[in-house]
């Protein structure tokens, strides 16, 4: 643990340097990777360490999104609507975890997918207080200049990372990642060796709502204006699945990793190949996945173990 | 003697099917009861109806006193109730010391990290898996397998021990290490409740048999008693065999 957490401290000290680039690009880069690694780190509670593959991170975004920016409609400062906006996200993550985590596999995959859809509805039908499918409009941060501004957001953004990585870190050395490891392997022995599965699914599930639900409270504020299709768009939970499992699922540091390495891609991708890029980004994913399945984390201990056998 | 497991009458229904009928059972603080009957009997499901995996459909299981019929397995376990598995179940991705610390932490209740490490050590030391703690549990043999079952329900701090065929598949020499463990656990005062296909391991360790048979519980008794049943025969052998036993009888 002491081992992760010091790389961990190098890690965000490195990427906390970035601004001294200068360049607004990569601030932007910067900002969006911390963002995703957020959602991907999120997805590991619950995907990666209970092995419930959830697609509801789109949901809690979402919901995250419009708590944000309906609370500074009414006048709430950012940073405490911020912080509602994961508190929400936290009960309503409990409350659909205790429903849905009922269902196991595939049926629990579909279960969580359709809950963005639900509430993107709902979203777009409460005109009054939402803005419906006009969007929501957000206060414009009061700055000197646009650089202090993005300055402004990647530190939000890489204080929460920090936070995400924290929470993980302390989960993983607990005795409730201890039970979560067990559901993954076995539910029904690790019930029947006294795992209260239900609290830690759930407690699993929360975790994994509250940090994606403040991600998207900052990036409502980041960006000013959000729509129900922007904030409620499945790619938010596909991306961040593909992340954690081409970074290494379960483990610490694969989630950032996979953050970092498929919005590089992604960039690489969509810069060279323009009209195909999609296609291409997805190829690279499947050769990705087919020869790599532990991740890009599993490359440095099989690059280890050959280099030891000779 | 107090009762420690008390079933009334006990039904367990899939659908329309009786798996378990108005079974009454009374197992004693400290006794070695063997549960025996053919295949599909209902003796895997009665374990399931009294760990809680399948609640009982009717009739009320208590244990130490307390109705536990509608209580979730975590919570069985939690109370004192180990089992072992007839498939063993060992989490694959985990160490044997992992396995065996995740049943003395969420059972046995022991802190995680060192408390639940060192108590999983003496178990697997208990059980002769100590030299193996490191290595992964999915690389275990099949006997090993079973002796980390005994380890996980030991680490357990049981009451009652419910073993599911913990000897089917092994050998002669493997059979009679096991039987050696089980002594030993009785020994320590844990109660316990032996399902078993081989009578020789039924005969030499249990003080009394219960019979199951198409879900009822059709006898009890002495081991001697209950082998020279002429119900116990027919339910095992067929009524021509149990009749032609009778006649050489005279």
């Amino acid at each position: 643990m002491k081992r992760d957490a010091w790389i961990a401290v190098v890690l965000f000290a490195l990427v906390a340097l970035l601004p001294l680039s200068g360049e607004a690009y990569w601030l932007r880069l910067g900002t969006t990777v911390l963002m995703y690694g957020v959602l991907a780190m999120s997805w590991n509670f619950i995907g990666g360490m209970a092995g419930y593959p959830s697609f509801a991170v789109a949901a809690f975004f979402g919901l995250g999104a419009y708590t944000g920016a309906v609370a500074q409609k009414f006048g709430v400062p950012p940073g405490l609507a911020w912080a509602s906006a994961g508190l929400t996200a936290l009960l309503f993550a409990a409350l659909l975890g205790l429903a849905l985590l009922r269902l196991r596999g595939h049926y629990f995959a579909i279960a969580s997918l359709v809950v963005a859809e639900v509430l993107r509805e709902l979203v777009n039908s409460m005109t009054d207080l939402t803005g419906g499918g006009m969007g929501l409009n957000l206060p414009i941060p009061a700055m000197s200049s646009v650089d202090a501004q993005a300055r402004y957001f990647f530190y939000v953004m890489l204080l929460l990372a920090v936070a995400t990585f924290a929470a993980m870190l302390f989960t993983r050395y607990s005795k409730l990642g201890f039970g979560l490891r067990c559901i993954q392997q076995n539910e029904s022995a690790a019930d029947m060796l006294g795992v209260d599965t239900t609290l830690y699914k759930v407690s699993a599930f929360a975790l994994s709502g509250v940090f994606v639900g403040v991600a998207g409270a900052v990036y409502a504020s980041w960006v000013y204006y959000i729509e129900p299709p922007d904030v409620f768009d499945v790619l938010f939970s596909v991306k961040a699945i593909v992340m954690v499992l081409l970074g290494g699922a379960g483990s610490m540091f694969g989630p950032l990793v996979g953050a970092a390495a498929f919005l590089s891609l992604e960039e690489l991708v969509w810069r060279n190949y323009l009209d195909v890029h999609t296609g291409v980004l997805g190829l690279m994913i499947v050769v990705l996945v087919l020869f790599l399945p532990k991740g890009l984390l599993s490359l440095s201990q099989r690059l280890g173990r050959r280099g030891g056998a000779r | 003697m107090s009762a420690l497991l008390e079933l009334g009458g006990v039904t367990r229904r899939f659908g329309g099917l009786r798996a378990v009928s108005d079974v009454t059972l009374s197992v004693a603080q400290g006794e070695v009861v063997g549960l025996i009957g053919p295949n599909g009997a209902g003796k895997t499901t009665l374990v399931n109806v009294i760990t809680g995996v399948h609640p009982a459909s009717a009739g009320t299981v208590r244990f130490g006193g307390e109705d536990i019929t509608r209580l979730r397995p975590y919570q069985a376990a939690r109370r004192g109730i180990a089992r072992t598995f007839q498939i063993v179940q060992p989490f694959p991705g985990m160490t044997v010391l992992e396995n065996v610390a995740a049943a003395a932490m969420f059972a046995g209740g022991l802190s995680y990290g060192e408390p639940a490490r060192a108590e999983a050590m003496q178990h697997l030391r208990f059980v002769g898996l100590a030299e193996l703690a490191d290595q992964s549990a999915a690389a275990l043999t099949l006997a090993m397998r079973k002796r980390l079952e005994f380890a996980k329900g030991l680490a357990m701090r049981p009451k009652l021990l419910l073993l599911d065929e913990v000897n089917a598949g092994l050998n002669a020499a493997e059979v009679d290490q096991a039987l050696e463990l089980i002594r030993t656990i009785a020994a320590r005062g844990v109660t316990v409740l032996i399902i078993e296909h081989l009578m020789k391991v039924v005969l030499s360790l249990c003080s009394r048999i219960v019979v199951l048979h198409h879900g009822e519980l059709i006898a009890e008794g002495a081991p001697q008693a209950i082998i020279e049943d002429p119900r116990v025969i027919q339910a095992y052998l067929g009524k021509r065999y149990a009749k032609a036993q009778d006649e050489a009888r005279g």
